[in-house]
């Protein structure tokens, strides 16, 4: 489904990424893992489209995206959160949900003034959708709060929520689980697999949860300091002796 | 009713009527700001060019035989929005759309220089003496007689007031409740993350700029009719006095450019009543300076938060 071959990313003078090299088959969870300030969230970007990379190849379904806009890139089927939660504050819960069905609405401006047939019955569906994923995510009695007024871990489901009614075919979380208990990662790990389980949709995942990582991934991509480390099952990586050096030091 | 009470009214009238046409202007202002924080200072000349093509326009329509009042002043309002409209939205295709994402310094100088240009273009197309229109909307209603004072309310006003509530309420059910209003909303709270999402924000800047430019030709027309002279320098007074309006009520605030232009105007018609015309700018940018000194995003702005 994705895949991202020798990718460069250069700030003026430095190289945040170095050579990084995955594949996302379909219907995988990978998750890209490395100590702080390794380049994971480059990485994220250059995919996403928020960078466009100086270097190398990402090719999602067999086609190059690489340098094109990121609303392109999205409408191709991919979507992403952020390390720090970053939804629509002042508009309501379902508003968020519905809004970033905006590109699978006719938005004919005109169509809007007549309320055409058309234009009612894709609201009618984009309305539905968004009740199903808040009943999904157990939002549904929020629907009308303020999305800023909900509580943290709800804002992180509801965005998760926001990524799904977009009918996402590769889903990209970087840091999920911050900010959340114990019980809420939990949950959260369930929600990630039945998204893959049934909704056929991959996951591209950056996170620092390491029970999270070992348990739902299919494989785990390690960087540090920009250059790939490692690549492999969660139990390669788990005895990779140069995983293990770099995250505990040198001895 | 006593003479000095219904002397007060009447300012009241003429204040609220200036007021109303301020914030239709305002909102031009506002909407841009909100959505990618910068000041369109080319907004007066597109009120100035609906001005303009008002007039044309109806004189055109008479030519064509057609006379009844309110079927032209429709078919005139039509012609300008949409005409304002294009350049509108022209205007933002040339000479803003290829400068974002840079210093917002740029854009800025940019809207600068759209103005000369347009107001020039204007000068230059439609030679730069003042052009005059007859009254077309006349008579209205007197009351107060008797007392001494006598408070008139044209049929003028009272259709400034009528068609601008009519726009401000349309504008109003747009944005909160149509799809491309979601969208208008989203991405003046994020539009890194709208675009993640799909959606397609060069689009909304360019409605943005279209409605900012149709309520622009609203009140051109209206004004237009009001004063029944136009040139092509009237764009830059009328702007600066409808940002100053949409500052004091908040700039990136729909209600508040509402607000700011009433109170504008307001206060501007009480200080020349019962001070001298000569004070009234100062009055109402005076004023604007005492309501930033206290609350710096204006009467209903909300604090900015860093966009990323």
């Amino acid at each position: 489904m994705l895949q991202v071959e020798n990718l460069k990313m250069q700030f003026g003078g430095l190289l945040a990424v170095d050579g990084v090299a995955f594949d996302v088959g379909d219907k995988q969870i990978v998750s890209v893992i490395g100590p702080n300030g390794a380049g994971k969230t480059t990485v994220f970007n250059c995919i996403s489209g928020f960078y466009a990379p100086t270097g190398g190849s990402i090719k999602f379904q067999g086609e190059p995206i690489h340098g094109q806009a990121d609303y392109r890139i999205s409408r191709l089927g991919m979507v992403r959160t952020f390390q720090h939660v970053r939804l629509f504050n002042s508009m309501t819960v379902v508003e968020n949900l519905l809004v970033a069905q905006h590109r699978h609405v006719n938005t004919n401006f005109f169509a809007g003034l007549f309320k055409t047939p058309d234009y009612r019955r894709r609201e009618k569906e984009a309305m539905e959708r968004a009740v199903y994923w808040l009943k999904k995510v157990n939002l549904l009695e929020h629907a009308n709060r303020e999305a800023g007024n909900l509580a943290y871990g709800q804002q992180r489901r509801l965005e998760i929520a926001r990524c799904m009614v977009t009918e996402p075919k590769l889903l990209m979380l970087d840091e999920p689980a911050a900010g959340l208990n114990p019980k809420e990662t939990k949950e959260l790990d369930e929600l990630i697999l039945s998204l893959k389980e049934d909704y056929n949709i991959s996951v591209l995942l950056i996170e620092h949860d390491m029970s999270l990582v070992m348990g739902i991934s299919n494989s785990i991509v390690v960087i540090n300091q920009g250059r790939p480390l490692a690549l492999g099952t969660p139990d390669e990586i788990r005895n990779n002796a140069a995983v293990i050096k770099a995250y505990l030091g040198e001895a | 009713m006593s003479e000095s009470l219904l002397y007060f009214v009447q300012q009241l009238l003429n204040g609220l009527t200036m007021g109303s046409a301020y914030a239709l202007i305002a909102i031009g202002y506002t909407m841009v700001y909100g959505i990618i924080g910068m000041i369109n200072f080319a907004h007066g000349e597109i009120y100035m060019i609906s001005t303009y093509i008002s007039f044309i326009a109806i004189a055109g329509l008479m030519m064509l035989g057609i006379t009844w009042l309110p079927l032209l002043l429709i078919l005139a309002l039509i012609v300008a929005i949409a005409v304002a409209s294009t350049f509108g939205w022209a205007v933002e295709r040339v000479a803003y759309r290829p400068l974002r994402g840079g210093n917002r310094l740029i854009p800025l100088i940019s809207a600068i220089g759209m103005s000369i240009v347009l107001q020039n273009y204007v000068a230059l197309g439609q030679n730069n003496r003042d052009v005059a229109m007859p009254q077309l909307v006349k008579g209205g209603w007197l009351f107060g007689a008797e007392q001494g004072f006598e408070v008139s309310l044209s049929y003028m006003q009272l259709m400034i007031f009528v068609v601008t509530l009519i726009a401000m309420a349309i504008l109003t059910l747009f944005i909160s409740k149509s799809r491309t209003g979601r969208a208008c909303r989203a991405v003046a709270q994020d539009m890194k993350m709208a675009n993640l999402l799909g959606i397609d924000t060069n689009r909304v800047i360019s409605m943005t700029f279209v409605i900012g430019a149709a309520l622009a030709a609203v009140a051109g027309l209206l004004l237009g009719l009001y004063y029944g002279v136009a040139n092509p320098f009237i764009g830059f007074i009328a702007g600066l006095k409808a940002f100053t309006a949409a500052v004091l009520g908040g700039i990136g605030s729909i209600p508040g450019a509402m607000l700011g232009g009433l109170i504008l105007g307001t206060s501007e018609s009480m200080t020349a009543a019962y001070l001298s015309t000569e004070y009234k700018d100062v009055v109402s940018f005076g004023l604007l300076v005492v309501i930033l000194l206290f609350r710096p995003t204006g009467l209903l702005g909300k604090p900015e938060v860093e966009k990323i």
